[in-house]
């Protein structure tokens, strides 16, 4: 029988990717943006494994939200990607450092 | 009496408009308030002098504002006008209003010329209120008030170094004395619970024989007392000891030395003394300290004037010396005879210091005597009036002997006839001999000086000063005025220095080697260079002022001396021993002439070594090296205080500066919280790289700390 236990785990490995995705990564921005996705993904998941626990529909409709926001936050981070690109010429990680005061 | 308000605040408002003005109101304007709330100052003192001596006028307070309150002490501002306060009122006002005329000419070319007369006015102010106290804190104020003011004057031509030196050195020297005055008023404080002046003198006999504990040791009260203020009158009198600051002070304007360094300010310990003079009378210890540290100055004084090469010098030794004449003349108890040698004494010393200052004017800014000779004919008003106030100065007069009833002389036979009287009268033959000794001197370097610069063969030729006029800009040199006074010469380094090799060579009386260009239509050692008289506004105050040192001695001795007469006008402000006075008239024969007898020989030796033998200066110099040298060098006062206090206060001052501030406070105050800083802001730096990761890493390591620490805590 697969319980909450076992989504929650999973749960975690994925935020634990995510995470390290952002920070182990070295290449590319777009792994960046897909690490965040991997975050959400987990993050949507818990909501949905204590749902189906609680009984309670609030946490799939939130789910939805987060997935909705997570489908916007992917539209404009990959078009910032893209103009960033064209005014750089290069998305690899080691190269964007101009966030500095 | 409301007279004497405006006496004391005219100069005050004029003082303001003129110096808060300044530019903005021109050099006119400024000049006209100055001179006019001066002279309107001067007019409304002489009736409150001539009241009190036809007896018209009772002493009166009038307040002001109260000013302190704290527990038992009150301290008001009030003027308060007796029969000493009016002597001084008219000392102050009118030589101040001359002095305010006198530099309508003498600093005609001077570019800063509103705050001049701004803080001629300013001083006269603070005067008019040291004179006018009713307690000691108000004196305090005028007394430190006529401080700054003689600071501000003499470093008033800012630009020369020696000036800013000798003004530092002045108020640092009075700071010495300032101290004793201050411990003095704590101790009155103290003593009594009030700074009220009549409340003092009212309860001090009864503080005779009572004890105090000062230094660890019990003395007497009131000699205590008495012996802290008088070391104020010394610095500020410039008495033996405290005596450096006022030859230096002469890198001021003429002027002002004429004004605060003759007149008035220097004579304030003497006018201390005299007010206070009932409280030193409880004392004898202080007035024999009052006596013998007077003598000494005067003899002091009178043996550096003798070699001093400078005119401005020469004068202001003799103010020092006859300041020293004042306070033995208190120290003896003749208060009334310092009083009434204050007052002659500020219009001939006044006369002499303006009139040596005409002749810098007319020998362009040349102040050695050394380069003067024959001026008689050139500056004949100039000539005329110092000659006049040589005569004062030297005490020439007929005594009262042989039958002649009544002395009759010009003012300073008549003051200081009557101290040397005194003195004799008072008990004290050792003081008395100072006393005629120092007049054989003081006719001696008045002579001196006289000779030098009005008699014999004119030796400009030699003078820089002559030579930089002669050449750089023609006869009309200085009329460029700033940089005369701070153009780089050795000149500019202090006078002492100043042609110091010749000095050696040669004595003042003998003349300069002639290096310079003479003309041969023209005398030789002249140069090519035509003396010229002084402006109109110059000859005024020192025609004004030879009245006064013909007629004061003999139209108010006494009113100030004579027993009778004197107790009338005095009235008990001052204490007035009628019996020394009487036993002045007493004295043998002899005494009466000693003054004159000293007076004739320092006249004939003068006359003998600078005009019948001129190289007879030159000789003796030689003949004695050391004494010409110890006197020359002022008998080392500079040197040994140099030696003392300037060079351990330098050395702690370095010490404090490099190991206590540099390496102390500011390695781990300022500079090092600066490092500090600047270590972590660098580290702080290092950590914003710019990188999206390292932000993303510091936010989840923030998250998870925060979390933690509410899911812990």
């Amino acid at each position: 029988m697969i319980g909450l236990t076992h989504y929650l785990v999973v749960a975690a490995i994925l935020f634990t990717m995510g995470v390290l995705g952002i920070f182990l990564n070295r290449k590319n921005l777009i792994v960046i943006l897909m690490a965040i996705e991997l975050i959400l993904l987990a993050v949507n998941l818990n909501f949905v494994a204590f749902a189906g626990f609680l009984h309670d529909l609030v946490g799939q409709v939130f789910a939805m939200f987060v997935l909705t926001v997570a489908a916007g936050e992917a539209a404009i981070g990959l078009a910032i990607l893209v103009i960033y690109f064209r005014g750089r010429g290069t998305i690899a990680v080691d190269d964007v450092n101009r966030m500095k005061g | 009496m409301t007279s004497i308000l405006l006496i004391v605040f005219l100069p005050l408002i004029a003082a303001l408009v003129a110096g808060l003005g300044n530019k903005a109101i021109g050099f006119v304007p400024a000049k006209v308030v100055t001179t006019g709330a001066l002279f309107a100052s001067c007019a409304l003192s002489w009736p409150i002098f001539i009241g009190f001596l036809t007896g018209a006028n009772t002493p009166s307070v009038t307040p002001v504002l109260e000013w302190i309150s704290s527990g038992d002490v009150q301290v008001g501002w009030a003027l308060r006008v007796d029969a000493l306060t009016a002597v001084m009122l008219v000392v102050i006002t009118s030589v101040s209003a001359l002095v305010h005329l006198y530099s309508w000419g003498y600093m005609d070319e001077d570019p800063d010329q509103p705050r001049f007369f701004a803080y001629l006015s300013l001083f006269t102010f603070a005067m008019l209120m040291l004179v006018t106290a009713d307690s000691l804190v108000q004196m305090f104020f005028g007394w430190e008030g006529v401080g700054l003011a003689s600071y501000l004057l003499i470093g008033f031509w800012f630009r020369k170094p020696s000036a800013n030196a000798a003004a530092i050195k002045a108020f640092v020297v009075n700071r010495v004395g300032d101290l004793g005055f201050m411990l003095g008023i704590f101790g009155t404080v103290l003593v009594f619970g009030t700074v009220s002046i009549p409340e003092i003198l009212r309860m001090a006999p009864s503080m005779a024989g009572s004890t105090i504990g000062f230094l660890g040791l019990r003395a007497d009260t009131m000699t205590v007392l008495c012996l802290l203020l008088f070391v104020g009158a010394m610095g500020k009198s410039a008495q033996l000891g405290l005596h450096t600051w006022l030859p230096d002070a002469m890198e001021g304007p003429t002027p002002v030395s004429a004004l605060i360094h003759a007149a008035t300010m220097v004579t304030a310990g003497v006018f201390m003394v005299c007010r206070l003079s009932p409280m030193f009378e409880v004392s004898p210890t202080a007035l024999e300290v009052v006596r013998f540290v007077g003598a000494a100055t005067c003899l002091f004084a009178a043996t550096c004037g003798l070699v001093q090469t400078d005119i401005k010098r020469v004068i202001a030794y003799s103010t020092c010396s006859q300041l020293g004449y004042m306070f033995f003349a208190a120290g003896v108890g003749a208060y009334g005879a310092a009083m009434f040698h204050l007052f002659t004494h500020a219009f001939f010393k006044a006369l002499l210091f303006l009139g040596a200052g005409s002749v810098i004017h007319a020998m362009h800014h040349e102040q050695d005597m050394r380069y003067y000779g024959g001026l008689r004919r050139s500056i004949p008003v100039t000539f005329w009036a110092m000659l006049l106030g040589t005569l004062a100065i030297t005490g020439v007069g007929l005594p009262a002997v042989f039958g002649n009833p009544l002395g009759i002389g010009f003012a300073g036979f008549h003051s200081k006839d009557a101290i040397i009287e005194a003195a004799w009268a008072a008990g004290e033959q050792g003081t008395w001999f100072v006393g005629v000794l120092v007049a054989l001197l003081t006719s001696f370097y008045s002579w001196r000086l006289m000779f030098l610069t009005f008699w014999g063969k004119p030796r400009w030729a030699a003078s820089e000063h002559i030579q930089h006029a002669l050449h750089a800009h023609g006869a009309h040199g200085h009329e460029d005025s700033g940089h005369d006074h701070a153009h780089p010469h050795a000149h500019d380094v202090g006078h002492d220095d100043h042609h110091a090799n010749v000095a050696e060579a040669e004595d003042s009386g003998a003349s300069p080697s002639q290096h310079g260009p003479s003309q041969q239509d023209l005398p030789a050692g002249t140069g090519g260079y035509h003396p010229h008289e002084s402006p109109i506004s110059m000859l005024i105050p020192l025609i004004a002022l030879s009245v006064g040192a013909v007629a004061a001695g003999f139209a108010f001795h006494g009113y100030f001396i004579e027993p009778e007469a004197g107790e009338r006008y005095w009235k008990g402000v001052i204490a007035f021993r009628e019996h020394l006075m009487h036993s002045m008239h007493e004295v043998p024969t002899l005494v009466k002439l000693s003054a004159t007898i000293a007076m004739l020989l320092g006249l004939a030796s003068a006359w003998y070594a600078y005009i019948r033998k001129p190289e007879t200066p030159t000789a003796v110099a030689n003949q004695l090296p050391l004494l010409y040298k110890w006197l020359l060098n002022k008998w080392y006062f500079d040197e040994l205080y140099h030696f003392l206090f300037v060079r351990p206060a330098f050395a702690l001052g370095r010490l404090l500066w490099h190991r206590g501030d540099e390496k102390t406070i500011d390695r781990f105050g300022p500079n090092g919280s600066a490092f500090m800083v600047g270590i972590g802001s660098r580290a702080a730096a290092r950590l914003q790289s710019g990188f999206l990761y390292t932000y993303a890493f510091v936010m989840l390591i923030g998250l998870t700390a925060a979390v933690t620490w509410v899911i812990a805590g």
